[in-house]
């Protein structure tokens, strides 16, 4: 074999191509320095930011809403987390047995579930809000793509209807709607919060990078409300609106000397755990937002101030006869002629023509800042969204006739909260009291409004009104000393007194001795044949008194065989 | 000089390694912290769930009518209740009681 070497043929390359190839080389590792340069140096901020958007992940953070409890600490109202499912219909994968089993556990249709989680243009909906959680966990299980829980919170109300008008209730974003839940909803109501935090690729956070937002959560509020008053008062205003066929009622207590509200009911009412008994009428706080006439419970006021001002002491002599009083062109009555009547029986039988005649003795500005000082026509700042301040006309308009009308209280309108406040004047010795819906802490400051002297004639007064001769025997409770007076008015209906329609009232504190509880009620069209106020709302008030002292542990201050049957005198106001 | 700058490199090292441990011990610290916050917001729940039941529980309406229906219960009436005044009981209390 012969080996040819083979013949390398010399090739000469152009100088030009080495130094095309290295400039080249060059060119490409300057611009991958200068690209590294720019994304490390100038690009920097952003570029982090998209990696840790890769593994960084904001939270929520869930803010409860407060709890609201009662003056003992018993719960009134609390939230409970609840679950919502919801879907991303771009996700959703689900079979038909699937969406058998979702509709069975969310109690909803398949059509209907079947119908949202084919909006393609969404990317969230909820299939169900607030479900139990035993039943999200289940939905859970059947792990479908795409099917979400998200947490919220509930609000649980154990009282129901008997605390439904001071509580109000919560809508479903959590936002109070009426009651407290409204008027203290910035401090019921929490923040949410949020922060941001490293994820793991199970989900797990491995670390906090900052706090966006701390979570507030919502404040405790602890209320005057006594649960036990309150639910007596609600039980017995339900059976007096029941088996008077009344149309509606209202009840409250108010701690005479501290001014709390120890209660506050009416009906018809709705249990705020179920939407669907919430209505507009059933709604209304009516203890607070109706005003009406208040009638006869008005005349102690009229004759406190006359005494106040001299013109009258409990043993004036008053003459009533013939029962009926001519002022200008009407005719004030009484519902028979009962003669001559002191003061104090003007009182106690309640005489219109009695205290006409006193509250025409005075001045008009006198009786109206007498009115005014026992806060009517003025807002009781209890808090409540929507309260009535009532009316009270300027004293400089009065003719002779709406002043003798005003003094057994018509042509004036107040709330029943306004009436049971201005009671504090006789309970407490001459001091109107504020009130309020929070419990107190502090002793309270009153605004002295009539001399305590005037206080306590007057009381003395109101106490015969329970006594043989006075208009509510069925008020009196056996072992306590019972101050009070009863109002029957007609309802003023667009402006005209509307017959044989009428709201019965009685207002009355106990002991009398030294008061410790004041209560208003009052029914609202009783038809069922009776309605003196003696007859239809102190019976209410005795039950609800005698339930209240016994919870409150008062002792008696008279013995126990004070109640004296007797038939009651018999009072309506008839209009001026 | 390239001694010192062996020695320096190992040094770097095993404070980067150093790092990457106590971040670790960190993360896993954390996690376990996030856990009992998780068991902490559970027993929250629980315990407002539990409030809840007591509350019901002890609604008077239901109290009233169990002492009335199922204990025979009713409310003294004013005429069999005996009051005591503190400064009466001090002087009948022997320390067998209240002696009649």
């Amino acid at each position: 074999m012969i080996k040819i070497k083979p013949e390398i043929p010399q090739i000469k390359l152009s100088a030009w191509r080495s130094f095309l190839l290295l400039s080249l080389l060059v060119l490409g590792l300057v611009s991958l320095a200068g690209r590294a340069a720019y994304l490390q140096g100038m690009h920097n901020n952003f570029l982090q930011q998209k990696g840790e958007l890769r593994y960084s992940r904001v939270i929520e953070m869930n803010a409860d809403r407060g709890m609201i409890t009662d003056r003992n600490g018993q719960i009134l109202a609390i939230s409970s987390p609840i679950a919502s499912v919801y879907a991303d219909p771009k996700v959703v994968k689900i079979t038909p047995e699937q969406l058998k089993q979702l509709s069975g556990l969310l109690e909803t249709n398949m059509a209907e579930i079947d119908d949202r989680i084919k909006r393609e243009n969404s990317r969230f909906v909820y299939l169900k809000r607030q479900v139990v959680p035993d039943t999200a966990e289940k939905i859970m299980k059947l792990k479908i793509p795409g099917i979400y829980l998200s947490s919220e919170s509930k609000r649980y109300y154990p009282e129901s209807e008997f605390a439904a008008h001071v509580l109000g209730f919560t809508d479903i974003n959590d936002e109070g709607q009426e009651g407290v839940e409204r008027g203290w909803q910035e401090i019921l109501a929490g923040e949410l919060g949020s922060r941001r935090v490293i994820k793991d690729n199970k989900g797990r956070i491995i670390e906090d990078i900052e706090n966006i937002r701390t979570p507030k959560p919502g404040q405790d509020l602890v209320l005057s409300i006594d649960r036990r008053i309150q639910y007596r008062a609600h039980v017995e205003l339900k059976d007096a609106v029941k088996s008077n066929k009344a149309k509606a009622g209202s009840v409250v207590v108010l701690d005479a000397q501290t001014g709390e509200i120890l209660a506050l009911t009416n009906l018809p009412a709705y249990n705020p755990n179920r939407r669907s008994t919430i209505n507009n009428e059933r709604i209304r706080n009516r203890a607070l937002i109706d005003t009406f006439e208040p009638g006869s419970t008005l005349k102690p006021f009229t004759v406190a101030i006359a005494m106040e001002v001299g013109k009258v002491n409990a043993d004036t002599i008053m003459q009533t006869a013939p029962g009926t009083l001519q002022v200008g062109r009407k005719t004030i009555r009484d519902v028979s002629n009962k003669g001559e009547l002191t003061v104090a029986q003007v009182i106690q039988q309640s005489s219109n023509v009695g205290t006409a005649k006193i509250a025409l003795s005075l001045e008009s500005q006198t009786m109206w800042e007498m009115f005014n000082r026992s806060g009517f026509g003025m807002l009781t700042n209890s808090g409540f969204p929507g309260e009535a301040s009532g009316i009270l006309r300027p004293y400089n308009k009065w003719r002779t006739i709406e002043q003798a009308t005003m003094s057994y209280g018509h042509g004036i309108s107040t709330s029943l909260m306004q009436l049971a406040r201005a009671y504090t004047i006789f309970a407490s010795g001459g001091e109107l009291k504020p009130i309020s819906l929070l419990k107190q802490t502090m002793p309270v400051m009153g605004q002295r409004v009539i001399s305590r002297d005037t206080a306590l004639a007057m009381s003395r007064m109101l106490e015969m009104a329970t006594k043989p001769g006075g208009t509510a025997p069925l008020a009196q409770i056996s072992g306590y000393r019972v101050a009070g007076k009863t109002g029957t008015a007609h309802k003023l209906i667009d402006g005209q007194y509307a017959n044989k329609r009428y709201i019965s009232t009685f207002v009355g504190y106990a002991p009398a001795s030294n008061p410790r509880l004041i209560i208003a009620v009052m029914i609202d069209e009783p038809s069922a044949g009776k309605y003196f106020g003696g007859a239809v709302a102190a019976p209410v008030f005795n039950k609800v008194m005698s339930g209240a002292l016994r919870i409150m542990n008062i002792p008696p201050d008279a013995p126990a065989n004070n109640v004296v049957t007797f038939t009651a005198t018999p009072e309506m106001d008839e209009e001026g | 000089m390239f001694k010192l700058n062996i020695f320096f490199i190992f040094v770097l090292i095993a404070c980067a390694l150093g790092v990457v441990t106590s971040q670790h011990t960190a993360r896993k610290l954390f996690m376990a912290l996030e856990n009992e916050k998780g068991i902490e917001r559970k027993l929250e729940v629980e315990w407002g769930r539990l409030q809840l039941e007591q509350s019901t529980l002890i609604m008077h309406g239901r109290i009233e009518q169990i002492a009335k229906e199922n204990l025979n219960m009713t409310a003294p009436a004013a005429s069999s209740i005996q009051i005591v005044s503190i400064s009466n009981a001090e002087d009948r209390l022997s320390p067998k009681g209240l002696v009649p």
